[in-house]
Parts: structure tokens; C-alpha cells; sequence
């Protein structure tokens, strides 16, 4: 019951309900779709950049609160940041929903720290990330879908 | 003391809703897995069911008991393997309404009997121009393969469209067929809506209208649920999986008619399956070997043999009826809550104990993960089922599934959690 709550926490249904972002850009340096062929949630990241860093970033697709919300907060945290200073930040976030990071360091992850809850709920992790998949993808240059199969333990679907 | 006839405590004397409850409930605890998780509301038996002890007993017992590579051994303990696994061929044809035994291939499962014909038949029958049918409803097991095999042979994939209630649009079925037409491959129940098709008025169809097409008839969903004579059904193969119908996964079968079987090349080359192996060329095995490469998952076969006698130890008509039962108040409950879809007909006659649905606002993700907390397991997303998630223009659905040791408790279970699940996301 409290992993339940500290997973769907009110930040996560308050993006999940009111995506920020949520729009293209007309004008977008990258345009990166994200697949999770597992679940079927298909999310597209446009993304604009200004020198070495991220001028703008949105975001629109259909996913579950987790991928939705996980989806917007990204957006928010990563304008203005710098390619390396946003590959950085994945790189953490990535450990935060894996479990991998100190309780007390998740503090330091400002809003994306609402979706710590995540830990307790292995399966999801593909959806917690589906986002900045894309996105990483669209920092280094690619064009093509990206995927997260690979995220998180294995899972497939059966009939 | 002698017990006294009719006492108050016998089943006979009890009202009918009270026995059928007792009946379930006993039933539940012939089940390992549900006894070990009391609190586990396991609703996602379309994906794949659980095990009787008596299954798990028997695989145990063959293993202790008379466990050697058969066909092989020239000793008793070999023997007595050959001996079970021809048993349990035979148990498992009977219970399908399978008169000739040796037409039913053992294979891992659907997927692989599926692949066996759209390769093996396939890939030698159909030429280029020629036309396979499905409908946009299948699981992706019986899609793939035909899509792949049009695509290699150059003939095209016709997909026959839907009502909007999610049953298959006979009239756009029927002027789909005609002489191109080399293979119509369809579900018997629809893994994804529950949906149970008409299989021998569509068949009957077909032999009028596209005289040279087989009939291929994906049974996963329906050989655990509906009393199914596959010989009756006029089809020319028929698939199906062990592990959805109470026995152990990695086996099911193929059964198919004898001479398309005996014309067909073989699916896969190695032991077993031969007769005279020269340096330039081989000869085939006999049905069923032919198409049984290497040494048979024996154990299973015994387990899904087991499952077969539980089953028919039932009835499957109590089986459908006790589905029925089920299905008609989660339906209603799930209905009467507000922004709930259900998809699929809603004529129960029509439907297997699957209810396939969306509540406005929540993600079935979201749902089931909330559904989790509280022991409540169902299936959330495409089912395997994308063409039909495109059909129905829904990105994912929750689905849950019903079998023989459901009760009104776990129908229970998931409308609370609904419920919780609505007030949590504020819809």
C-alpha cells in the first residue's frame, strides 16, 4: 500500500492528468519516436538545440501515468541543460528508478524525484524511461525509433 | 456411527448458489499454487492457466516411475516411456474429439503448430498472386507466420474486418474468398475480446466459395473452455496449447487432416522423424513421428494427458457454465461503474470467459499495477494482438480471464480495485 502510494505520488497524477510540454516543436532540430514494443506506448520527443544546449524540448504520445508523467518532468528538467549535463542526469535517474541510488541522494533530483517510487516496481522502469531513451537517442544524433526492450529485467508478453 | 442420509451438512441439501460456491472452493484447493497464495485473485488465465496437483503429480510420477528416451530402447523401462507418451497422445485426441490419433503432432505449443503449417504446408502450396486470409482479430502467432509467408512467396494477406462488437464481418469475410484463395487462418475464441467464432458455418463457407483454401483454426483459447470435437468442426488443422488448459507449458499440438499431413514435407529434420537415412537422401517416419524431430517432451505430454481427465472429470459443459457464471456478474459490475468500455459482444453466448476493458482516465498499466496490491492479477495491453488494438483504435486494453477455479470472490476483488483504482487517479 505505501509502495503503492509512494509510486503513484500527486506530482505523477498531476502531469499524468496536465502533461507539461505536451506539443511539437515546429522548428525542431530532432524529431525521435520512442517504442516500448512490450506494452504498445509509442512517445514522440521533438527536441531544439541552441549551440551545446537543449533550447527546447516537448513531447506527445499515449503511455500510462508512469511513462506520461516521467515524459514531462524530463522535459522540464532538462531545458537549458547542456548534452553532457543531460546524458549525466539520465545516467542518474536511471540509477534512482533501478534502485541503485541512496535514499538521500534522490533529494538532489529535484522534481524527478517523484518518480523514485519506481524502484519498487521493476516491471515499470521500462515506462519510467521509455522518454529519455528517446531522448538520449536524439542527443546523439539519431533520427531512428529507439526502443527499451532492453531496459529493466526481461519481459515479454504472451497471449 | 453410520452418517445419517441427507444430513444438514450434505452438499445435496444445499441451496444451488451455496453448492456451487462449495464446489468452487474445493476446486481452488486442488490447486498448489492458489493454496500456497490464499489471498492471490488470479484473473489472467487467458495468458495461461494454472496447475492441478494431479498434473504436477503425473509428470513427477513418469519421471520417478518410467522415464527413458522412447522409440528408442530395446529394454522395458524404454518401453514403458514409447508406451505413456502413446497414451497420452491418445488421451489428449480424445478429449479433442480427435478420432485418429496419429493426426495430432505434439509441438511446444500454438505458435510452434502455427509455424509448422504456414512453413510446412505453406511455404510449398501457396504461389504467387495466391491469397491467405485471416481476420483482425488474431494473435499475433496466427499473423505473423502468414504475413512472413506471404511476403517470401509473394501472394497477399487479405485481413477480413470486424463488427463493431468485435466479432468477424461475415459478409466482408464471404467476398473475400474465391479461387486465389490458398489458406484462411482464424481464431476459434478471440484471445484479446473472448469473442467465439462460428468456426463450421464459416468453414462451411469457405469450401463453397474457395474450394482450394485450407482451413487453419488457432484453438488456444478455445480448447481449455468450450467443448471442442475437432473432427466435426471441418477444418483442416487445428492448434493448440497444454499450458492454457490446465497442463504444463511447452506442449500443445497440431492436429491436421491425414492427407494434407502425409503430403506435407516435414517441419524440422533430426531423430525420430526418419525411416531410411542414406548418404544422398532420406526417408520420413510415419504420422504422427514424421513431424516429431528428436526426442518428445514425454513428461508433458503425461502432464497435458492428466489436465485432459481433470478437465473431462468436470465436464467441460460445467466448465462453460461456471464461466458463464462468472462472466455475467463481472460484466454487469464493471458496466454499471462509470467510464468503463467493455469490448467485445456482449451477447454471453458469444463469449468466453474473457471481459476485455478500459476505465476512462486510468492506463491499464496504471490499473493493473493497482489491481497488484491487492492480489489481483490481470493482463494489461495489446494481448499479442496489435492489427486488433489498431482495429479498435485503443493503444491497450485490461483484460481478465476466468477458468475453473474462479470464484465470486475474485470477481469481487476486481471491482474494488476498479473502484480504488478510479478514486486514486480522480475519474
Amino acid at each position: 500500500m505505501a509502495n503503492l502510494e509512494a509510486l503513484y505520488q500527486e506530482v505523477i497524477l498531476d502531469h499524468n492528468r496536465k502533461p507539461r510540454n505536451f506539443r511539437e516543436i515546429e522548428h525542431a532540430d530532432r524529431r525521435i519516436e520512442g517504442r516500448n514494443p512490450l506494452c504498445g506506448d509509442e512517445i514522440t520527443v521533438w527536441l531544439k538545440l541552441d549551440g551545446d544546449r537543449v533550447a527546447d524540448v516537448s513531447f506527445k504520445g499515449q503511455g500510462c501515468a508512469i511513462s506520461k508523467s516521467s515524459a514531462s518532468l524530463m522535459t522540464a528538467a532538462v531545458k537549458g541543460k547542456t548534452r553532457d549535463e543531460t546524458r549525466e542526469l539520465f545516467e542518474r535517474f536511471h540509477q534512482m528508478i533501478t534502485g541503485k541510488m541512496a535514499e538521500a541522494d534522490r533529494e538532489k533530483m529535484g522534481s524527478l524525484a517523484a518518480l523514485g517510487g519506481v524502484s519498487k516496481f521493476p516491471i515499470r522502469v521500462k515506462c519510467a524511461s521509455l522518454s529519455w531513451h528517446a531522448l538520449k537517442a536524439a542527443l546523439d544524433g539519431g533520427g531512428q525509433e529507439v526502443s527499451t526492450e532492453h531496459v529493466g529485467p526481461p519481459q515479454t508478453e504472451g497471449a | 456411527m453410520k452418517p445419517r442420509i441427507g444430513g444438514s451438512t450434505s452438499r445435496e441439501t444445499m441451496p444451488r448458489s451455496m453448492r456451487a460456491q462449495a464446489q468452487t472452493k474445493s476446486r481452488r484447493d486442488d490447486f498448489p499454487l492458489l493454496v500456497v497464495h490464499p489471498n492471490l485473485h488470479y484473473l489472467d488465465s487467458a495468458a495461461t492457466s494454472q496447475k492441478p496437483a494431479v498434473v504436477l503429480d503425473a509428470i513427477r510420477r513418469y519421471y520417478e516411475h518410467d522415464n527413458a528416451n522412447p522409440h528408442r530402447g530395446a529394454y522395458d523401462l524404454s518401453a514403458r516411456a514409447t508406451q505413456r507418451y502413446a497414451e497420452s497422445r491418445e488421451r489428449v485426441a480424445r478429449f479433442l474429439g480427435v478420432a485418429d490419433e496419429n493426426t495430432l503432432i505434439f509441438t511446444r505449443g500454438t505458435t510452434e503448430a502455427l509455424n509448422l503449417v504456414a512453413t510446412a504446408w505453406g511455404r510449398t502450396n501457396v504461389q504467387r498472386d495466391d491469397e491467405i486470409l485471416v481476420t483482425g482479430m488474431e494473435h499475433h502467432a496466427n499473423f505473423v507466420p502468414w504475413q512472413q509467408l506471404a511476403l517470401a512467396n509473394g501472394a497477399k494477406l487479405r485481413i477480413c474486418g470486424l463488427t463493431d462488437d468485435g466479432r468477424i464481418d461475415l459478409a466482408r469475410f464471404q467476398s473475400f474468398l474465391g479461387a486465389k484463395t490458398k489458406v484462411v487462418a482464424f481464431n476459434h475464441v478471440s484471445n484479446a475480446l473472448g469473442t467465439i467464432n462460428p468456426v463450421r458455418e464459416i468453414a462451411a463457407l469457405v469450401r463453397e466459395r474457395a474450394a482450394s483454401a485450407v482451413i487453419v483454426i488457432d484453438g488456444a483459447q478455445s480448447a481449455p473452455h468450450l467443448r471442442v470435437r475437432v473432427d466435426e468442426l471441418g477444418v483442416d488443422f487445428f492448434a493448440f496449447s497444454g499450458h492454457k488448459m490446465l497442463g504444463p507449458m511447452g506442449i500443445g499440438g497440431l492436429v491436421g487432416r491425414r492427407e494434407l499431413l502425409e503430403t506435407m514435407p516435414p517441419y524440422q529434420m533430426g531423430g525420430d522423424m526418419i525411416e531410411f537415412v542414406g548418404d544422398d537422401r532420406t526417408t520420413w517416419n510415419v504420422l504422427p513421428h514424421k513431424f516429431e524431430a528428436g526426442t518428445p517432451n514425454v513428461a508433458d505430454a503425461v502432464g497435458l494427458a492428466a489436465a485432459c481427465d481433470y478437465l473431462d472429470g468436470i465436464g467441460m459443459d460445467v466448465v462453460r457454465a461456471h464461466e458463464l457464471e462468472l462472466l455475467d456478474p463481472m460484466m454487469a459490475k464493471l458496466s454499471a461503474g462509470s467510464g468503463v468500455r467493455i469490448y467485445g459482444p456482449r451477447d454471453l453466448t458469444l463469449r468466453s470467459g474473457v471481459v476485455s476493458f478500459t476505465v476512462e482516465g486510468i492506463h491499464p498499466h496504471d490499473l493493473s499495477t493497482v489491481l497488484d496490491q491487492d492480489g489481483v492479477c490481470i493482463r494489461a495491453g495489446h494481448h499479442c494482438a496489435q492489427p486488433l488494438m489498431r482495429r479498435m483504435n485503443v493503444p491497450a486494453t485490461a483484460r481478465a480471464s476466468v477458468y475453473v477455479y474462479n470464484t465470486d470472490a475474485d470477481v469481487d476483488a476486481l471491482i474494488r480495485g476498479v473502484d480504488r483504482a478510479k478514486e486514486m487517479f480522480g475519474t
